[in-house]
This record gives structure tokens, C-alpha cells and sequence, in this order.
């Protein structure tokens, strides 16, 4: 429709101060984000530090399986910046991201272990008398790889698994696609608050009860393992490739931030944010509240998947358990305990509850007795996990990021 | 030249029939005062104009083409130019009174072009005399939420003049107001009408007085009269069902 220009009612108006009005100063980009140099350069820091106390590249304080701990941290802390977005800033509540970093782990798992088996069948076919045909081979890797679900055919899903390229690409759709499809449904009907949580939680259950089947080409409740093993990359150490796996994690960590910053920070950032606190206003302004939830839903997918494809291959194994909705209630109490509604809040609270955890249940803390009752961390942390969760949401609504304000408030 | 027409419509909730056959129309430009007692029906037939709330029956025809508003989502109403001002001040509490406007300004408004959107010289001038306007000029920078409630309303009148709507619906505008702040609303709100349809509810006679328009009266879900303040104030049904109360 073509609307008329007429001059606008304030410009009618007698504006006397019309000649001293200056237009406030541009302030550069990372001025306005001072979380951002912060941020970048403590993450380069860190990355340093891991990488000079390493076993592949440094002095060897931090053992591999350390070192990959801390590159799976950091994916972690990247799926956590989108769910702040998605949460914090956008006001959806998603209890299913943890599926499209599934999805971007088996779609990256579905290519190491095709290319690795083929490499190994090509090796052990060397002394024949008649080289195979690629039939054959294709064959010999489909035996091998479903033999555990009794199978022997190559599904059709694994069309694309003997092409990097291609399953790269498909970290990015599939996840992309699905949360297109769910979120278009989802929000044209108006879903919203505990609805919507609930049916991302269907999504993700009905997601891993899918691949614990047998017969799905995805090799069922086995998943998909030796994803440590890189293609190509034999003769590296897995202390080497440990740390090479940090750098990516912390790159994509890094550019995540960014990304995500710049979003959250400008105009667009204002209308999600706008769009949390008050929907049915914001679409009386004239924007397509609808549109900008599917937006950020599924970028937020995408970069999820591309933290779980990061993730796997240093984690080693993938099984339809790593899909199951409570992974994706785990990832709100992290973004919840952090502080929602900035970044670093979130990657606060997926690294230090995400490490506590795996301190805690593998046996790192010592057990503590109390007279006759020992307490076990393994057993308890769960507890004191749900607890803490409590807690911050009764005493810290702000998180542990809140506290920033107040350092920050109290500096001249 | 018509502006905005209602024909025929009606809308029931459980039964109770909020709408019953109301047809209004208003020109642009035009002031239109709309009264009526608590239950007339004034603020759910600014819901069906806004798209808030679909009619069971009847038509909203909008502009010189004539287009069928019960066919278009909120958002597009409100980009095809009607505002709305909440009776309860609804402005984003959380932002800055800056960032409220700027996003009521009209530029565009879909998710890509918004993501790249960068205020220009043009748009800073604008926010700033639209600032000035509502006299929010050294509050700008803080957080909406800090204001006092007359302030809020403010913010929200500035947000509705940055859409630059054709049709602008203001639901008690004056509620919560100082004397001076009214006379201030009642200069803009006739000012904004030179140029394009307004149409106002309210309960307070004086205003209306002061806004010296056309005025119409609903009750029960349709109009019972309309003209001069002066004309439906001497009516015997309006005397008995509102005035006389």
C-alpha cells in the first residue's frame, strides 16, 4: 500500500531549541560492548595457557583428556550464549537446543566414522590379489559399521558420509531446517511461555526416541564412536589434535560472541528484548513478532549444531542419550545460574557449573564424611545442583553475571 | 475523503454481545472524540480496528483502496498506518526512552533490514524532536522504566507520533496528568489531527470540551448519537444512559 508523505506532527510543532540540538556521539561498536575485548582477550588467554600446559604442545602439566575436558567447556559455553539469546534476550524459552547440538554431532559423527572405516577397509585390502570396486568397498564399510544392528546395507541417510563438504553442510541444515519447520509452526499458532516449553521438549524426546531405534541408520542406542579418530590425521597424536580442537572450540566460541553480540546489541536487539517483556506491543508497532522469533530460533539452532560438531569429536562418542530433554533443561539452569540476558553470564554459567559437574561425578573431589554419613559427590551433586538452582532464583534473580553490575556500579 | 469505515459489525464474548452492529466512519483528517459508559464497547472496537480482536460479523475498510482489515495480522494494520496508545501506559521499561522511540520510528521493519539498520543523521533528528516535543529531551538516555507514570504517557504519545500513523487511536490520553500536561496533550493531539485522523476515548468531559470535536457516543455496542459536544449533550438518551448516571 502506498502511504501518503506528510510532514511529521513534531516538525509542525515550534521547536525552539531547535539550533543547539546536537545528535548524540557514535560510539564505536566495542565502546557500547565493553564484555566484548574483556571477553575475546580472556578467552585468548586461556586458550594460551591450556595450550603451553599441554601434553601435545607444551609442557605437559594438562593431560589430553584434560585438555579435550576443557575444548568440550568451551562448546558448551557457546550453545549457552545461544540459549541466552534465544531465552535471555528473546524470551523463549527453549527446552530443545540440546537436540540441534545432537543433530550437528551425528551429522559430523556420520562423516569420521564413514571416512574412517573406509580408510581402514582401503588399508587392509592392499595385499589382495584383485583391487576392490567401489561397490565392494562401500560394502565392506556398511558391514562394518552396522554390523552391531545387525545390518549390513548402507542407509540411505548415509548417502552424503563419504563427503566432508556435504556432511558440513548438513550440520548447518538439518538442525537449520527443523528448527524452521517447528518454529514456523509453533509460532504462527502463538505458542508461547510453558507451551512452547513443553512442546521443544516433545520435539528433543521425540527426536532421541527416534534415534534409539535400530532401524533409523543411526546405529541405535550404540551412536556413533571413535569420532576421535580424524580421517586422514592417523599419525597425529590425539594430544596434539586435543589442543587443535581447543583452538577451533575457542575460535567459534569467539566468533559466536561477536556474532551474537552484534545482534543482541543494536536495533534488532531492542525488538527481541522488547518482544519478551511485551509481545502484543511490539506488533502494534508494526513489526512481525512472529518473523523475529523464527529468526532468532533458528540461528540460535544453527549455532548450536555448530558447537555440538565441534564438540563430539572430542567427547569421542554420540549416542541418542546426549538428545534427551533433561541435556536441555540442563542448559537453562546453566544459562539461569550464569545470569541470563548477557553473554558472558551464560558462559559463565556453563563453564563453572559444567566443570564443578564433571569434577564432581568423575571422582575428582574427595568424599566427605560427616559421622556416619559419608557423602558421596556423585550421588549428592545433582542435589546441590538443584538446590544452587534455587537459590540463585530466590536470592540472585540477576545470576552469577549480576554481580558484575555491582563491581562495575561501584567503580568511579 | 473516508478515512476509516466500520460497517455492520458485532462481536460477542460467551454470549455477551460487546459489539452489536456498530458502523462509524472518519475522515481524514478528523478529531473524533468517542464516549460512553464503562462496558459500551469502546475499548473492544479499538481492538477489532488494531486486529487485537476478530469480529464475528461485519467489515473495517481502510484507506482509498478500500482494504479489508479484518484480513491483516496487528502488525500489518499498524505498518499500513494506525497507532494505538494503551489506556495503561505500555512503553518498554527495560530500555532506554531512546531506544523506545527508535524503535517506534517508521523505517523498516522486518528482521534482516532492522539487523543492518544504523540510525541515520535523519533518524537522531527526528528522535530528538520528537524528544523535545514530549519533553523527554534530557531523559533520552535513561531507562524508561525510571520515568514517572505522566512521563510514560509521554513516551508512549512520542512513540505513536514516530510511527507517523494515518489513524491515530489514543485510549485516555489524559489519565494521570497534571492541568498543564493536559492542555499540552489536548494542543497535540489537535495539532496531529490537522494533518491526519485522530480519535480519542475518554471520560473526561472537560477534555473533550477542550478538544472541541465531533463526538460520538456508544452504548451497548453501537452509537447512540453523534455530533457537537454540545448536540449529543442535550440528547434525552444520552442524559439518561450516561450523563444522567
Amino acid at each position: 500500500m502506498t502511504l501518503i508523505n506528510r510532514p511529521p506532527v513534531a516538525a509542525t510543532a515550534p521547536i525552539l531549541a531547535q539550533g543547539t540540538q546536537t545528535p548524540p556521539p557514535r560510539r564505536g561498536f566495542l565502546r557500547e560492548n565493553p564484555s566484548i575485548p574483556w571477553f575475546l582477550g580472556l578467552l585468548t588467554i586461556f586458550t594460551l595457557i591450556v595450550s603451553v600446559l599441554s601434553e601435545g604442545l607444551g609442557i605437559g602439566a594438562l593431560s589430553t583428556s584434560m585438555v579435550k575436558i576443557l575444548g568440550m567447556t568451551l562448546c558448551l559455553c557457546l550453545i549457552a550464549i545461544a540459549m541466552d539469546v534465544v531465552w535471555g534476550y528473546c524470551g523463549i524459552l527453549s527446552l530443545g537446543h540440546f537436540a540441534f547440538f545432537g543433530l550437528g554431532g551425528y551429522a559430523i559423527g556420520m562423516w569420521l566414522m564413514y571416512a574412517r572405516t573406509e580408510i581402514v577397509i582401503r588399508e587392509s585390502l592392499t595385499g589382495a590379489v584383485l583391487p576392490p570396486t567401489e561397490a565392494e568397498l562401500s560394502e565392506a564399510v556398511a558391514a562394518q559399521i552396522f554390523g552391531v544392528v545387525g545390518s549390513s546395507e548402507l542407509p540411505l541417510i548415509w548417502s552424503f558420509a563419504h563427503s566432508l563438504p556435504a556432511q558440513l553442510a548438513l550440520v548447518v541444515l538439518v538442525p537449520g531446517l527443523l528448527a524452521l519447520v517447528f518454529g514456523w509452526l509453533a509460532f504462527r499458532s502463538r505458542v508461547t511461555g510453558v507451551y512452547l516449553s513443553i512442546l521443544t521438549q516433545a520435539m528433543t524426546l521425540a527426536l532421541a526416541l527416534y534415534l534409539f531405534q535400530n532401524d533409523t541408520g543411526l546405529r541405535g542406542n550404540n551412536g556413533l564412536s571413535g569420532l576421535q579418530n580424524i580421517p586422514g590425521l592417523f599419525d597425529i597424536p590425539q594430544a596434539v589434535l586435543a589442543v587443535w580442537f581447543l583452538w577451533a572450540s575457542a575460535l567459534a566460541l569467539g566468533l559466536g560472541y561477536l556474532l551474537f553480540a552484534w545482534i543482541v546489541s543494536g536495533k534488532f536487539g531492542s525488538v527481541i528484548r522488547a518482544i519478551r517483556d511485551n509481545e502484543a506491543r511490539v506488533r502494534f508497532l508494526g513489526y512481525n513478532v512472529e518473523g523475529y522469533k523464527l529468526f532468532v530460533f533458528t540461528l540460535t539452532a544453527i549455532i548450536s549444531a555448530i558447537a555440538g560438531a565441534l564438540y563430539y569429536p572430542q567427547a569421542g562418542i554420540i549416542n541418542p542419550a546426549e538428545l534427551a530433554p533433561i541435556a536441555s533443561i540442563y542448559l537453562a539452569v546453566w544459562v539461569a545460574i550464569g545470569g541470563r540476558g548477557r553473554l558472558y553470564g551464560a558462559v559463565i554459567g556453563a563453564a563453572t557449573v559444567s566443570l564443578l559437574s564433571s569434577w564432581l561425578t568423575g571422582g575428582g573431589a574427595p568424599n566427605i564424611e560427616i559421622g556416619a554419613f559419608r557423602l558421596m559427590w556423585a550421588d549428592w551433586w545433582l542435589v546441590f545442583l538443584g538446590l544452587g538452582f534455587v537459590a540463585v532464583t530466590l536470592f540472585f534473580p540477576k545470576g552469577i553475571g549480576g554481580l558484575f553490575d555491582k563491581i562495575v556500579r561501584k567503580a568511579p | 475523503m473516508t478515512l476509516l469505515e466500520v460497517r455492520d459489525v458485532s462481536v460477542s464474548f460467551d454470549g455477551f454481545r460487546a459489539i452489536n452492529n456498530l458502523s462509524l466512519s472518519i475522515g481524514e483528517p478528523e478529531l473524533r472524540a468517542v464516549i460512553g459508559p464503562n462496558g459500551a464497547g469502546k475499548t473492544t472496537f479499538m481492538d477489532i480496528v488494531t486486529g487485537k480482536t476478530r469480529p464475528d460479523s461485519g467489515q473495517v475498510l481502510w484507506g482509498e483502496r478500500q482494504i479489508d482489515l479484518l484480513r491483516l495480522s496487528e502488525s500489518q494494520i499498524a505498518r499500513a498506518g494506525i497507532g494505538r496508545k494503551f489506556q495503561k501506559p505500555t512503553v518498554f521499561e527495560d530500555q532506554s526512552v531512546r531506544a523506545n522511540l527508535s524503535m517506534a520510528v517508521r523505517n523498516k521493519r522486518g528482521p534482516f533490514a532492522v539487523l543492518i539498520w544504523r540510525a541515520t543523521a535523519q533518524d537522531h533528528q527526528r528522535i530528538t524532536e520528537l524528544a523535545h516535543e514530549i519533553g523527554l529531551t534530557e531523559r533520552l538516555d535513561d531507562r524508561a522504566g525510571d520515568l514517572s507514570h505522566g512521563q510514560k504517557q509521554w513516551l508512549e504519545i512520542g512513540m505513536l507520533l514516530a510511527q507517523d500513523p494515518r489513524l491515530l487511536l489514543v485510549d485516555e490520553p489524559a489519565a494521570g496528568m497534571t492541568p498543564s500536561e493536559r492542555e499540552h496533550t489536548t494542543d497535540l493531539l489537535k495539532r496531529a489531527a490537522q494533518t491526519r485522523a485522530v480519535m480519542v476515548i475518554e471520560h473526561d468531559m472537560e477534555f473533550i470540551r477542550r478538544l472541541d470535536c465531533r463526538v460520538t457516543v456508544l452504548h451497548e455496542g453501537s452509537v447512540l448519537a453523534e455530533g457537537s459536544l454540545d448536540h449529543v449533550t442535550k440528547n434525552q438518551q444520552v442524559i439518561d444512559v450516561y450523563l444522567g448516571r
